[in-house]
């Protein structure tokens, strides 16, 4: 398959419909608009729908709708629409509906700015919505992941039934990138399914519903839906370790455009002879605690760098249980850290952490 | 002559089929069914026209309508 | 004994949990009728709303979505787009549509979604206990306007069937009610013709049911049908606002 020059928000677009998805739903949103854009010229073309909601809470309603009737379906925005969409969000995980959404964030809070942040990763991976719900969360660093990653998350979210989000951030979606596309199932809708809602001919009726009002059958569910996510976690985490075969004293942790930032610092301070180790998540959830756990006990120092304040820091503590120090630069409001900045910072680690392991 | 069918359990003594019947002859018995309420019954159905506005009216649809001989519809539902 | 008056089909034989008198069970029957009248049954799925009728979903015997409060039309909309085949219908009560989904509902009419709506208007909220509806009437005493509704305050009552009707493309709105025997009948005759044009995949269908609610307005159910009569039907007069008929030239009503 050539590779094409495509920005990233098209590309996720088009990795839609190879995974099979032709029906979305969403509302224009900088910096992810040209989703929309692209899927209501592209759509038409291979059968499929594209509608255009009155808001961001009735999109989320309507793949609530679609993904109930037993298609596949996708919605994008960015994070003041995330925000809209998260009570939506809790009733597809609470009915076990299959669903993707792709978060392309913005700087905030509130109506923020329009510029690439990462504000938004505790959203995703904490709090998105009312109850004891999870989301599959992946965060690509590239648009050639993005594109990737669309695949999977159609593949994730029709194995467990579980809404996963995509969380890109402005870089990704505004930017071009060559790309290159899997030919695979373009616009193959999903096969009938054995919850869906296609019509009682044949069957009994089902209902896609998520209110109890007995207590402990809801216990019930909320402890399947617990279950179903252990289950997740032990199958589907995926990490990137970069640069980490030679032993170093400093590890470097980001996610997304940030960690590819990352790498490019590790590869300046590499062309000095220090080695920094890199580890970035691609599930953000199920967050991959164990595999950065090992790296951070081969480590007497931690650098975190978010798009931020501070929030997949939480998680880099987590991991690390108060064994090794950690520090945490971090820029919001649509300031993107340098590598400059990356590598300043991982100086001043070095020189916390006691001189280099490379004897620099 | 028609015959009003109640589903005993299924009523709420609402009256509402006693305000609809042209013959005022639905009534709400003594007697309570498994909820409690006195549920409704037809007391004479030898004045009942077979005209359905009973069950129309009932909100628990708890009423069935049978008739011998012919139906004089006088409306269609 | 020949059988004249039969229970539908279309209704689960699950008993209510509405309150005495209360005839959201009468619009649930007439729907359930319809449904089974028009072999609509097996291919219909219906949207239950958040309100008294929140469990509608046991009633109805056909595939049902329970959705959040306010957004079934949303709901219905992604539904009936991705499988045209369905018959969708949304039942929505005064709250949940006019309120909070006030935006899902009149965006799903100008899209003009080829979907049913059944709207349920007792001028009050009925499952949270009774608070004020958007279309309490003025000076109706609700639990959240015990003096009574200001219209100074909180603005009129909202007409939902002319404030659709305004909008070009919903092709067929009518307003019936459900209190009496003779409405009833006629109201029946209007969501017929509703899903008749869903079937024919003509347009989008919305039918405002007034009715009444016992428990929350404090009357005995045949006070209520007296109240509905003389305080409510002046300000939402019964009829067919929009029938696609009407306009069979230009816009139809629909895409």
């Amino acid at each position: 398959m050539a590779k094409v020059l495509m920005k990233g928000n098209e590309a996720i677009g088009e990795a839609a419909i190879r995974a099979g998805c032709i029906h979305f739903f969403g509302y224009p949103i900088t910096p992810q608009s040209e989703v929309p854009e692209y899927l209501s010229r592209r759509l038409p073309e291979v059968g499929g729908l594209y509608l255009q909601a009155e808001s961001e809470v009735a999109a989320s309603n309507m793949i609530y709708g679609a993904a109930g009737v037993g298609v596949r379906v996708l919605t994008t925005s960015s994070s003041p629409g995330v925000s809209l969409m998260a009570e939506g969000l809790s009733y597809i995980a609470a009915c076990e509906l299959p669903c993707v959404l792709v978060n392309i964030m913005r700087a905030g809070p509130g109506l923020g700015g329009i510029l690439p942040a990462q504000g938004d990763y505790l959203q995703a991976t904490k709090g998105t919505a009312h109850g004891d719900f999870n989301l599959i969360v992946l965060a690509p660093s590239s648009v050639q992941e993005a594109v990737d990653l669309m695949l999977v998350a159609f593949e994730l979210a029709e194995k467990y039934r579980n809404p996963v989000i995509l969380i890109g951030d402005g870089m990704i979606g505004q930017m071009m990138e060559p790309v290159e596309f899997p030919e695979v199932k373009v616009g193959k809708p999903l096969g009938p399914t054995d919850y869906a809602l296609t019509g009682c001919k044949g069957r009994e009726r089902r209902i896609v519903n998520s209110l109890y009002l007995d207590a402990q059958k809801l216990n019930d569910h909320n402890e399947k839906l617990k279950a179903k996510f252990e289950l997740i976690t032990e199958n589907e985490q995926r990490w990137e370790y970069y640069n980490t075969e030679e032993p170093f004293d400093v590890l470097l942790t980001g996610f997304g455009m940030m960690a590819r930032i990352c790498k490019t610092a590790v590869d300046v301070l590499k062309g000095e002879g220090i080695n920094i180790g890199l580890f970035r998540p691609i599930t953000a959830k199920p967050f991959p605690y164990k595999p950065l756990r090992e790296l951070i006990d081969r480590s007497k120092r931690v650098l975190c760098v978010e798009m931020n304040m501070g929030q997949m820091l939480l998680d880099v503590q987590f991991a690390a249980e108060g064994t090794v120090p950690i520090d945490f630069y971090g820029k919001a409001g649509g300031i993107i850290p340098s590598v400059e900045d990356v590598v300043e910072q991982l100086r001043a680690a070095i020189a916390k952490a006691g001189g280099s392991r490379s004897g620099k | 002559m028609p015959k009003i069918q109640v589903m005993v359990e299924r009523c709420k003594g609402c009256e509402r089929c006693n305000d609809a019947c042209p013959q005022e002859i639905m009534k709400m018995s003594s007697d309570l069914n498994a909820k409690g309420y006195k549920f409704a019954s037809a007391v004479d159905q030898s004045r009942c026209l077979g005209c359905r506005m009973c069950a129309i009216a009932c909100p628990e649809v708890a009423l069935e309508v049978y008739i011998e001989g012919t139906q004089y519809e006088f409306f269609a539902y | 004994m020949k059988k004249i008056f039969s229970y539908t089909d279309g209704l689960t034989k699950k008993t209510t949990h509405y309150c005495p008198g209360c005839t959201h069970g009468v619009i649930h029957r007439m729907v359930g009728e319809v449904i089974e009248e028009l072999g609509l049954r097996e291919t219909t799925v219906g949207v239950a709303p958040v309100g008294c009728s929140v469990l509608a979903y046991e009633y109805f015997n056909c595939d049902m979505f329970e959705a959040s409060h306010g957004r079934a039309p949303a709901v219905a909309t992604g539904a009936k787009r991705c499988r045209p085949n369905l018959t969708v219908f949304t039942y929505q009560g005064d709250g949940d549509l006019a309120s909070i989904g006030m935006a899902e509902i009149v965006h799903a009419a100008n899209r003009g979604e080829k979907f049913t709506t059944i709207f349920v208007n007792n001028a009050i909220y009925g499952m949270t206990g009774g608070q004020m509806a958007p279309t309490t009437m003025p000076n109706q005493r609700a639990t959240t306007c015990p003096m009574g509704r200001d219209v100074e305050q909180v603005g009129h009552p909202i007409k939902v069937a002319e404030l659709l009707s305004s909008l070009t493309t919903p092709a067929y709105v009518a307003r019936v009610s459900s209190h009496t025997p003779e409405e009833t009948v006629k109201a029946k005759a209007a969501i017929k013709q509703a899903f008749q044009y869903q079937k024919e995949g003509r347009c989008y269908t919305f039918v405002e049911v007034l009715s009444i609610c016992p428990t929350n307005w404090g009357l005995s159910p045949r006070e209520s049908n007296i109240w509905l009569e003389k305080e409510m039907m002046p300000y939402y007069p019964l009829g067919v606002l929009k029938r696609p008929e009407d306009f069979e030239g230009e816009t139809d009503g629909g895409n």
